[in-house]
């Protein structure tokens, strides 16, 4: 029998930066990504509009894997594995 | 007797207490109020200055004047550093020891740069953000004969926001007229996904950095920088080449708020945006709304103290000083604040150079953006008038 295989991996580290805003949560991103260990996935919390756009830019630019942009209840969450 | 104490004597501390002395003149010379000032140095300098004696028209002895020179008489200076603030227990301790009670606390201990927390910022990277760092960047600025300078930022938030963008500009500026702009390149680092935090003031920046032919990278924070092959690597693990490089240093608050408990790690005080109180929770668990959490009654943060989504500067001091006035003597008057000063909505003003003798003026609040009108050597000299009257106007409430 084999694990029901999962479309997101494991969050280690969640962030949230709700309420702060622009460009505070891709700043709050950097910040947990230069902590976080390469294979490690962290969510960033945002309330803030311009976070679905600006981090999915960096994240590509980095060259690390975005998992997912979610849309919750009154905030998004941006789900970014560390690559390198 | 109500014990009115100011943590600190830059812009905001030294406004707010003359403001406050005003207010409770009637208080004080009946023995029923006394307002103090803690300062660590007693000197008070006029920071947005020493960028000007990196282009070389400010010298740095015209930027420093005595604290107690800009005090009103009726408020007292303690030269000392804080090492403790107990907000609940309602006092400060001192680094001679001293405990102070307070029946009103207003904390105005601004912004630290921190050049040591990325490794080779001090060798390598020049800023102006010291009168000894500005006088380096002189002399190197002078040394220079072409060859690649890249500006750059180490971190948000940091004092001055329009200042790298400034100094990319005025730099520009002098190498053309000295004849070495087409032996330089000039890269901008902006470490957000546009040339500036607020998209109206990007949006006039914009065009300045491709008329003045400055490559304007995006998303480019300030990660490393590496000594031996002189490269900038950024958050995104870009690589550009320096030949000078110009880099705002990471900022960081106080560390006493830190120690105190008062403040997270970043040492910015969290602090209600309309009445400035500071917030008794320094780091709310993930998820708290923000009207849940209480804040002090009697403790007040302004200027770059705050962890507030405004410019780190002193206007954005200037202009909340008024308002932790008129609460803190509402308090000790016995009255609830009143008229418009009662509550903060954000207001900042401030110039902004582009270079070639122009610049434009930045005046927003927390529903209005700016809308920066078109650059001109109107705003240019209005900053140079502006910063040779401070002395005279801010600190004693004049403007």
């Amino acid at each position: 029998m084999t694990a029901e295989p999962t479309s997101t991996p494991d969050i280690t580290t969640t962030i949230d930066a709700r309420g702060s805003f622009c460009p505070g949560p891709l700043m709050e991103l950097i910040r947990g990504m230069k902590e976080a260990e390469v294979g490690e996935v962290l969510a960033v919390l945002s309330t803030d509009k311009g976070s679905k756009t600006d981090i999915p830019k960096w994240v590509g630019k980095a060259g690390h894997n975005l998992i997912g942009v979610l849309t919750r209840d009154g905030y998004d969450e941006i789900v970014v594995q560390k690559v390198r | 007797m109500k014990r009115v104490v100011v943590l600190g004597g830059g812009v905001g501390g030294t406004l707010a207490a003359n403001l406050i002395a005003r207010k409770l003149k009637r208080e004080i010379a009946a023995g029923q109020a006394k307002v103090t000032v803690v300062d660590a140095t007693g000197s008070h300098a006029y920071q947005p200055g020493y960028m000007y004696i990196a282009m070389g028209n400010e010298k740095a002895e015209k930027l420093v004047r005595p604290e107690k020179s800009l005090l009103d008489g009726n408020v007292e200076l303690v030269i000392d550093t804080v090492t403790r603030i107990d907000a609940p227990g309602n006092s400060v301790t001192l680094g001679s020891g001293a405990t102070m009670a307070f029946d009103q606390l207003v904390i105005a201990l601004g912004s630290r740069i921190l050049p040591g927390d990325l490794p080779n910022f001090e060798g390598e990277a020049h800023h102006f953000y010291t009168p000894e760092a500005a006088k380096r960047l002189r002399k190197a600025l002078d040394a220079f004969q072409g060859g690649k300078i890249v500006v750059a930022i180490a971190g948000i938030p940091y004092k001055c926001p329009p200042a790298p963008l400034e100094v990319a500009f005025l730099v520009e500026s002098e190498l053309r007229e000295r004849g070495l702009r087409d032996k330089t390149e000039i890269t901008f680092l902006s470490p957000i996904n546009r040339a500036f935090t607020i998209e109206s003031v990007s949006d006039m920046a914009t065009p300045i950095f491709e008329e003045k032919g400055i490559r304007l990278e995006l998303l480019a924070g300030v990660s490393e920088i590496d000594p031996e092959r002189k490269v900038v690597i950024t958050d995104a693990f870009e690589e550009h080449p320096y030949d000078l490089l110009i880099c705002v240093p990471p900022h960081k608050g106080a560390q006493v708020v830190i120690d105190s408990g008062l403040a997270p790690k970043s040492g910015w005080v969290p602090t209600d945006r309309a009445t400035l109180q500071v917030k008794t929770i320094a780091k709310p668990a993930p998820g708290t709304a923000d009207e849940d959490i209480p804040r002090y009654p009697n403790v007040y943060a302004l200027g770059d103290t705050t962890d507030l989504p405004l410019s780190k500067a002193g206007s954005t001091a200037h202009f909340e000083a008024p308002v932790v006035a008129e609460r803190v003597a509402a308090a000790i008057k016995g009255r609830a604040p009143e008229g418009k000063e009662a509550n903060y909505t954000g207001k900042v003003m401030c110039f902004f150079e582009v270079g070639d003798g122009k610049g434009t003026l930045l005046q927003f609040d927390y529903n209005h953006p700016p809308k920066p009108p078109k650059p001109s050597a109107l705003w240019h000299i209005g900053k140079i008038m502006f910063n040779k009257t401070y002395w005279r106007t801010v600190p004693r409430g004049r403007v």
